[in-house]
């Protein structure tokens, strides 16, 4: 009876990023007195080394079973919950996050790190027990207990008993697999008992007739075993005796040869690793070329980040249910219709109308259904600050506490991966750079203790997060007086706050008078945003000298659709993103200035917002070319409004991306492409592009109509 | 009479009414299409479908050959105009104007391009031996894009190359 093990592998993995993810969470909220969430991180410890058993993952059921056992004693109250102790627990945990990385990649991991912390951890284990044995022993159990973890030096030798229920083997135990989990606990020596075996004739292969008499010699408590048996405890009868001491009384030795059941066993149990094998190589010969490349390139290897990425979304059970729902009152809705079709007179029209009017109901909420289930609280993306901060906080010495907000507001899952790594850098720029030292935050009227929250919350079909800090704001003198020398901006431009903080996303540009390790080198910030526009995100900055700083992301909710207004242009349908419009009107001659020769520019309330006919941008041939009483629609991007003129203004509607690349190019302009209701394609508007565009656009008017002609700058085009 | 003569002369249910077109063949197949007067041919595998014309989404900014995209079953397609490209008679649109619908398979990706033609002739079995060089001298069509030249009876068929037909130039703005 094998069973390939191999394909719960990557439900294994999940589970334990998942259990690792929760012991850090735990561990950083962990007070003394607080059993629960110990029982919790012990329980998802306890877990991890039980799979990891399973699997044969040794490396990290060895290392888990230290960590483990440190948690034991806190869970028992043996220990005092102590802040160097949770420490030591934090690097466990990472550990056990390399290990069980090293396992998943088959790869080597960093083995001076793992021996480190496990000396660590059983120092920390070498010290209580000693503590303690003087301090409580407050009842027998634990005091059994204590002997136990104490006698760690002294073997033990148990006589266990083990007679399975016939039937063991199709439970799917197979107590070769027992029997090697002993083994690891120590010397075992095997005896099976055969005389229950019928004759040959009567023997159904799949029932289990042997038993056993194993004796093992071990450091580990009777617990330890118990827990090798704990799966097959009901099936079968179990007797473990603790032998009296030392007298070695060697019991002959197991052949195999006289058991051909055991045999038989002993293959199969061969043969299930070797599937295991098959199918661990078979998932790394596809990253394996790069690996080695890798390996051989440099000593120090970077990582490659293996491609088993595990893609599976746990959705909860509530989301299926109404989704079955809503199938349900589809059908419904379509067994109406076709009844009604069948035998269709005009008198019945009302009645089509309103199952229509039902139909596009159920549809739009069976949309939202199954946009959902693709949707995470982000609080997964979340998760991780916690602990970043506490060890941001450590290495640069300055308190602070992080505050999340709204951690239930849903997002993309797409779009949950991509926003990790810009958050992560914003978060480190606001501890690095945001918040003060303690010393000056008291000479400046603020609390010792700097805040860094994080905020996440809707806003007309978008998600917004906000990471803000209270510390010393950014200083727009600076950022100024180093754009100019770094030839960004002119000395004498006057630009708006906002232009100013847009500078930190030029490529390269960093204030810090020191680098740190952990930022300051000024690569990061035009990455940030780069990542956040990818996404179809923008990134805005505010922020008050001496008070703090505001870094506001605003994402769509799903990369797969979008909120747009369609507008016509010539015979051509485009669509505007509706993040990026901020209000459409109809053109008020005298608020029309032309000027600097040929710029069209627009009176909005103060501002002066330049014209782009989207028909002279994009060469099409329209009537609608007459500036007076044309349609603008103002949109925004990258701080810069711009008024699009186009022939008519037409729905909003949601409509489903889809990419140009796949068949063509990236279109400049043109962010990807839709159908619409009537089957023909539309193309959706790219705001920064199309701003990009009219800028060399008008660059090479300017150079077309100058003489001098001395700046080749923006000449691509 | 030799058996393998023999079937190819029994006509198979259904196929009664196509004539010219031998189903049985160890050589590769070709599509021949015209572009004006001319005879051009592809490599059947290929061929994902034929459509009739339909008016394309204009692509802005794209080299005139590049029509624009269509929707075929949610997939966005671009069309290109042959004639266009490769400057090969008029470029009109009639009812036997069609679109060949060309998939070509990369090693790690797949592209999917419509091709505007003037007309969808035959499908040829041709050896591979049949297929000569086509010689250097100029034409309006890239030589990279031509296979190879197949005689059939009297008229000279150009093979193009699918792989050379797919890859689209770059286009930036123009003004």
């Amino acid at each position: 009876m094998s069973v390939d093990l191999s394909q719960f592998i990557p439900s294994f993995l999940e589970e334990s990023f998942e259990g690792l993810e929760l012991m850090e969470t735990s561990l950083l909220n962990l007070e003394a007195g607080d059993n629960d969430t110990i029982h919790s991180i012990f329980r998802a410890a306890h877990s991890i080394k039980g799979g990891a058993g399973t699997f044969g993952f040794d490396a990290v059921t060895d290392f888990t079973h230290l960590a483990e056992t440190l948690l034991d004693e806190m869970r028992d109250g043996r220990r005092e919950v102590d802040p160097k102790d949770i420490e030591i627990l934090l690097t466990s945990v990472d550990c056990m996050r390399l290990l069980i990385e090293a396992a998943r990649d088959d790869e080597e991991y960093d083995e001076e790190k793992i021996k480190q912390t496990t000396k660590q951890l059983s120092q920390t284990l070498a010290n209580t027990s000693t503590t303690n044995d003087v301090n409580a022993e407050p009842s027998t159990i634990e005091n059994e207990h204590a002997v136990n973890d104490e006698a760690s030096d002294e073997q033990s030798i148990y006589q266990i008993h083990f007679v399975p229920e016939h039937n063991l083997a199709k439970t799917g135990n197979d107590p070769l697999f027992l029997f090697n989990a002993l083994a690891d606990l120590g010397d075992l020596t095997t005896v099976a008992n055969t005389s229950e075996l019928p004759a040959l004739t009567d023997i159904d292969p799949q029932e289990l007739y042997l038993s056993w008499d194993l004796t093992l010699k071990t450091e580990a408590s009777q617990e330890d075993i118990l827990e090798v048996f704990e799966w097959v405890e009901d099936d079968c009868l179990l007797e473990i005796t603790k032998a009296e001491n030392k007298n070695d009384a060697e019991p002959e030795e197991n052949s195999i040869a006289q058991q051909p059941e055991k045999a038989v066993q002993i293959e199969q149990a061969n043969t299930t690793e070797e599937n295991t094998d098959v199918a661990v190589q078979s998932e790394q010969t596809t990253q394996n070329t790069s690996a080695t490349v890798v390996d051989e390139a440099s000593t120090s290897k970077p990582k490659a980040k293996a491609k088993v990425e595990v893609s599976s979304i746990r959705v909860g059970v509530d989301k299926v249910d109404n989704l079955i729902n809503l199938v349900g009152e589809l059908v419904i809705t379509q067994s109406m219709l076709s009844e009604l079709g069948s035998d269709f007179q005009m008198d019945k029209i009302e009645r089509l109308n309103s199952g229509l009017e039902q139909l596009l109901q159920n549809t739009k909420e069976l949309q939202e259904s199954v946009m959902r289930i693709r949707m995470l609280p982000i609080s997964f993306a979340f998760n991780r600050f916690p602990r970043l901060v506490h060890d941001l906080a450590n290495k640069t010495g300055k308190e602070m506490e992080l505050v999340i907000k709204g951690e239930q507001t849903e997002l993309d899952k797409t779009v949950m991966e991509q926003i990790g790594d810009p958050l992560v850098h914003l978060v480190r720029n606001a501890v690095d750079h945001g918040i003060e030292t303690a010393d000056v935050r008291l000479a400046n009227g603020k609390p010792e203790k700097g805040t860094i929250s994080l905020d996440a919350y809707h806003q007309g079909g978008n998600i917004v997060i906000e990471i803000n800090d209270d510390g010393g704001g950014i200083n727009r003198q600076k950022v100024f007086a180093k754009a100019v020398e770094k030839g960004i901006v002119e000395p004498n431009a006057t630009l708006t706050d906002s232009q100013v903080f847009d500078l930190l996303f030029e490529p390269g540009f960093s204030t810090a008078d020191q680098v740190t390790d952990i930022s300051g080198r000024g690569v990061g910030m035009d990455v940030v945003k780069r990542n956040i526009q990818s996404l179809g995100g923008r990134i805005q900055v505010d922020s008050t000298m001496g008070k703090g700083s505001c870094f506001k992301v605003n994402l769509p909710l799903t990369l797969a659709i979008l909120d747009g207004q369609l507008v016509k242009v010539g015979t051509e349908t485009y669509i505007i993103p509706l993040i990026s419009i901020v209000e459409s009107l109809q053109v008020d001659r005298e608020l029309i200035n032309k000027v600097s020769g040929d710029m069209t520019l627009y009176r909005l309330r103060d501002e002066n917002v330049p014209i782009l006919p989207v028909y002279q941008l994009f060469g099409l041939t329209t009537d609608f070319t007459n500036i007076e009483n044309a349609l603008l629609v103002v949109v925004e991007a990258d701080g810069q409004k711009v008024g699009l003129m186009v022939d008519h203004l037409l729905a909003q509607q949601q409509v489903v991306i889809k990419s140009l690349k796949d068949n063509y190019q990236q279109v400049i302009g043109i962010s990807g492409a839709t159908i619409l209701g009537d089957g023909s394609v539309a193309m959706i508007l790219d705001i920064p592009g199309m701003i990009q565009m009219a800028l060399s656009y008008a660059q090479t008017k300017h150079q077309k109509n100058s003489t001098s002609n001395q700046s080749a700058i923006g000449e691509h085009c | 009479m030799d058996i393998q003569e023999l079937a190819t002369d029994i006509p198979v249910e259904g196929e009664h009414s196509i004539e010219g077109i031998d189903f049985i063949t160890s050589g590769e197949q070709y599509l021949t299409f015209m572009l004006a007067q001319e005879q051009y041919a592809v490599d059947i595998l290929c061929v994902e479908e034929i459509r009739s014309w339909e008016v394309p989404t204009k692509i802005p900014n794209a080299p005139t050959y590049i029509k624009g995209v269509i929707n075929m079953r949610g997939i966005i397609v671009p069309i290109v105009d042959l004639r266009l490209k490769f400057n090969v008679g008029q470029a009109s649109y009639h009812d036997t104007t069609v679109v060949i619908v060309l998939t070509y398979h990369d090693e790690d990706s797949s592209k999917t391009i419509g091709f505007v033609v003037d007309a969808v002739s035959d499908v040829l079995n041709v050896e591979e031996h049949d297929i000569q060089s086509s010689p250097a001298f100029g034409g309006c069509i890239q030589p990279q894009y031509i296979e190879g030249l197949i005689n059939v009876g009297k008229n000279v068929v150009t093979l193009l190359n699918v792989e050379y037909l797919q890859k689209v130039e770059k286009h930036a703005s123009q003004h």
